[in-house]
């Protein structure tokens, strides 16, 4: 008995629609198992879980802090992605992104004025395409696996994050705790509505990422040549772009607004440096990025919904006493759908017994070897 | 061509085939197909592509399952489920593409496909005693990827013949070997008929198959068109059968002042180094395109025209700049891009995938090649693309090469070959490109588009532009030409004018003889 995917020869448009809406329906199934399995009422579960965090304006504001670091690197990733580039170490750009946005506050307290704002924005975005073209050089010159490269940056990212804040950058003042000092009032992030709820300006920065990155990829010569080269590389030189080129110019796009959305994050709602600051939000931009299509608009609601995911862990520690891994969970099933629900529309399932495997099988092998290359 | 028929009816019939049907969706690729090979005969499958041979074939191979219709061996019901089942019955199949593994040698690739589990030794010593006595010569234990392509047909022969066949069936077979070649595996055909062995064999070469094959069966649209005896037929009755309509032929005005024409494409002591294991590299070349005229370059597939394609058109780029110069300058370490801003347009051979990105739309696919040189009219500021003008120039190339399409702007993968082709040389024709290359102009494209194509490119030049054409197709080469050159083994040999060259000659060129002592290489072939 083997299982083959067939791939079908028409996409059907419709289901590649629904697909997002199919793996969210599947992802709630098989969380209300998992309630279940964990003794606790599923419909009470959904109640705590999906519906109180957003019950109240101050929540949605809460909703919108995590939200903005979501969509600002998946917008980047989606387009890595359309150009079969696979940045998997956008956690590791979003760290870099605040620790060089942090060395004003950090290394010159003393500077202040309106400018220290902007000026950090920018060394975070730099910071973050800096790191992201370590992978990208890797990949051009050497040839390297860029999943791999990007994914351990990661690690080395967090380290020194770790070692700054416990050795040269802690706070003196700070009873030994490993953590910077706090950002003087120039440094801080601005809220929007301040009467209403934390949500600062970085929701504004995703949501222009995102139509900015939407109008580049539908409208701009520049989003045409990353479709080219990633789905048909060789058509993509014989037009003359260039892959190395866009090796460099999707990780650095990209590691610039994990950059961003990692200053954003520790100048708007953390307000100093810490071991960690970050909850994997440069891991589950991936699943944002592929929820929403590759598309930025459809990110902006997909980056809403993983969003409510990490309030909704919160939630349910507080209410039911289960550990908020299941986040983690949730966010992990919605992956594992979505790629499912895309692989099914493009490939049907095929059953082959037994019987027939052994010389069809010897005989089907070659032909598709020579397809391959 | 009833009498034919008859003729062949005391003999008994190996295979018959009773209205076997096929469909995809919608179209029927194979309709109602009735067909009878009787023993110890060659018979030719005829039809353009997209005709459903292919589809009838691997019906017969057991790799399609045929929604109706029946199908008798030696006058018994069988139902042919797989490729196993149809070795089993005798059937055995030499296909186009060939399936083998360039890093093993022939004997391990025939061991592959036997899966009897006997010794290589053994099976090399087989395969070298049956290619010698079908004057196939082969050496077993050489590595397939340091063969020609002939040599890789003839392990995919020798693995059938193994089997012990009563019916082959082979897949356009001559596409990729020389005139001279040709000849040989005739040879080898016409012996096995004397055996007693059938032979159905998949063409659109209308000489060929009428010089070998008893009877025909020609396909059109899904449908039997006709039997017939092809040696009672002409190559235009064939074609007419086979298209149905008349194929306008091309028309070449003789070119006149090449000689004093100014070189538009020189090529000059281009080498190149294999960029993989098995690839060809380029020795040498030089070549001289003047405007107003149209070179052919002949050869095997897999002689080096990629490698060359490749490097003229600035996909790979050069390490002395005055190898390729394109309107007088230097052009070797010019990109593609740059290239086409000299005035020089390109086709490659791979429709999809290389001279279009299939899951584009055709205007993206105007826009492919065409950004930089028509960057003013398709790119506006801030490098937003005018989605209008673009639009409207693809119609416009669309209706000036008759391109059949089912929607407005549909993606490239949606259209046939013939179709794609017809509207990528027309997007290169539509720019008045003054330097013209183009690899397979018309490969598996049918023959009223393969003609339009071929009269664009003669007025192209005759406009005043310099043609090349890179073609395997030697009748094709030889409609289009004022001279031809053939490329062997990533060398190029001088062009010959049209006047004095013949298929002969060609043929000897093709198969890596040097002009003036041709003997002896095509025996050691």
């Amino acid at each position: 008995m083997r299982i083959e995917l067939v791939k079908r020869p028409q996409r059907s448009a419709l289901f590649s629609m629904l697909s997002p809406f199919i793996a969210f329906a599947l992802t709630i199934i098989a969380g209300a198992i998992m309630f279940a399995l964990l003794g606790v009422n599923p419909l009470d579960a959904f109640n705590i879980y999906f519906i109180q965090p957003i019950s109240e304006v101050w929540q949605l504001h809460e909703l919108a802090i995590k939200a903005a670091p979501l969509i600002l690197i998946a917008v980047g990733l989606s387009v890595c992605y359309k150009a079969n580039i696979w940045n998997i170490g956008a956690e590791g750009q979003f760290i870099f992104g605040a620790i060089f946005g942090s060395i004003i506050p950090v290394l010159f307290p003393q500077f202040e004025g309106p400018f220290v704002i902007p000026l950090m924005l920018l060394l975070g975005m730099i910071g973050g395409a800096l790191y992201a073209s370590i992978p990208a050089f890797l990949k051009t010159r050497f040839s390297t696996n860029e999943i791999l490269t990007s994914l351990m940056l990661v690690y080395v990212a967090q380290l020194f994050l770790d070692w700054l804040v416990r050795g040269p950058w802690r706070d003196p003042q700070g009873h030994g705790f490993p953590q910077t000092i706090q950002f003087g009032d120039w440094a801080v992030l601005p809220q929007l509505m301040p009467d209403d709820g934390r949500a600062n300006w970085g929701f504004v920065f995703a949501l222009v990422a995102a139509v900015a990155i939407w109008l580049m990829m539908s409208r701009m010569l520049k989003g045409f040549e990353v479709r080219v080269l990633g789905s048909s590389p060789r058509a993509g030189r014989f037009a003359g772009f260039g892959f190395n080129r866009m090796v460099f110019f999707t990780f650095l796009l990209s590691g610039a607004l994990a950059g961003l959305a990692g200053i954003s994050e520790v100048s708007g709602a953390i307000g100093q440096l810490q071991p960690v600051i970050s909850p994997g939000y440069g891991f589950t931009a991936i699943i944002v990025a592929f929820l929403g299509r590759l598309n930025p608009l459809g990110i902006v609601a997909a980056g809403l919904v993983l969003a409510l995911t990490y309030l909704g862990g919160e939630a349910v520690q507080t209410a039911l006493g289960i550990s908020d891994k299941v986040a983690r969970v949730f966010q992990g099933m919605l992956l594992f759908f979505v790629l499912g629900c895309d692989t099914l529309i493009h490939y049907r399932i095929r059953l082959i017994g037994l019987a027939l495997t052994n010389g069809a099988a010897k005989l089907e092998a070659a032909p598709k070897l020579e397809e391959a290359r | 061509m009833g009498g034919t028929v008859s003729a062949n009816h005391d003999r008994a019939n190996l295979l018959e085939v009773r209205g076997l049907t096929k469909t995809f969706g919608t179209l029927t690729a194979c309709d109602h197909i009735d067909l009878n090979i009787a023993k110890g005969e060659i018979h030719a499958l005829l039809g353009e592509n997209g005709a459903g041979k292919s589809t009838l074939v691997k019906m017969l191979f057991g790799s399609l399952e045929p929604n109706s219709g029946e199908i008798f061996w030696d006058g018994k019901p069988v139902k042919i489920t797989s490729p196993g089942v149809a070795k089993k019955l005798g059937i055995g199949m030499v296909f186009q593409h060939f399936s083998l593994f360039e890093a093993l040698t022939a004997a391990e690739n025939i061991a592959l496909s036997l899966n009897d589990g006997s010794p290589i030794s053994t099976i090399a010593a087989k395969a070298r005693a049956l290619s010698f006595s079908y004057g196939l010569p082969l050496d077993p234990d050489s590595l397939v990827g340091d063969l020609s392509v002939g040599e890789r047909q003839r392990i995919e022969i020798i693995r059938c013949l193994l089997q012990t066949p009563q019916l082959i069936i082979l897949d356009e077979p001559t596409s990729v070997l020389t005139p001279q070649e040709a000849d040989k595996l005739f040879e080898t055909l016409e012996r096995l008929r004397s055996e007693g062995k059938s032979i159905l064999y998949i063409s659109h070469r209308l000489e060929e198959v009428k010089r070998i094959c008893d009877r025909a069966t020609v396909l059109r649209h899904g449908k039997v068109v006709g039997h017939c005896n092809p040696r009672e037929e002409t190559a235009a009755s064939l074609a007419r059968m086979m298209v149905g309509s008349e194929v306008k032929a091309v028309v070449r005005a003789p070119a006149e002042g090449i000689e004093t024409a100014p070189a538009l494409l020189e090529i000059r002591g281009l080498s190149r180094k294999p960029a993989t294991p098995f690839a060809i590299p380029l020795k040498n070349i030089n070549l001289t395109v003047r405007a107003g005229e149209v070179i052919g370059i002949a050869g095997v597939a897999g002689n080096g025209q990629g490698e060359f394609f490749e490097s003229v058109s600035g996909e790979v780029l050069q390490q002395d700049a005055g190898s390729v110069r394109i309107r007088g300058k230097d052009a070797g370490a010019i990109s593609i891009t740059g290239r086409r801003l000299m005035g020089a347009a390109f086709v490659p051979e791979e429709r999809l995938g290389h001279g279009a990105a299939p899951r584009m739309k055709l205007s993206e696919n105007l826009l492919l090649s065409r950004h930089a040189t028509d960057g003013k009219a398709f790119v506006g500021s801030g490098g937003m693309v005018k989605n209008g003008s673009v639009y409207s120039a693809a119609q416009r190339i669309i209706t000036a090469m008759d391109v059949r399409k089912s929607a407005p702007d549909p993606e490239a993968a949606a259209l046939s070959g013939g179709n794609l082709q017809k509207f990528i040389v027309g997007r290169e024709l539509d720019r008045k490109p003054s330097v013209m290359v183009v690899n397979q102009p018309t490969w598996g494209v049918d023959a009223g588009a393969a003609a339009h194509i071929r009269q664009a490119l003669i007025e192209l030049a005759r406009s005043g532009s310099a043609v090349l054409v890179i073609s395997q197709d030697l009748d094709e080469l030889f409609e289009l030409s004022d001279a031809i050159a053939v490329m062997h083994n990533g060398e190029l040999s001088k062009p010959l004018p049209i006047a004095e060259a013949t298929f002969e000659k060609i043929g000897l060129l093709m198969g890596g003889a040097e002009p003036g002592h041709a003997e002896h290489g095509m025996e050691v072939a």
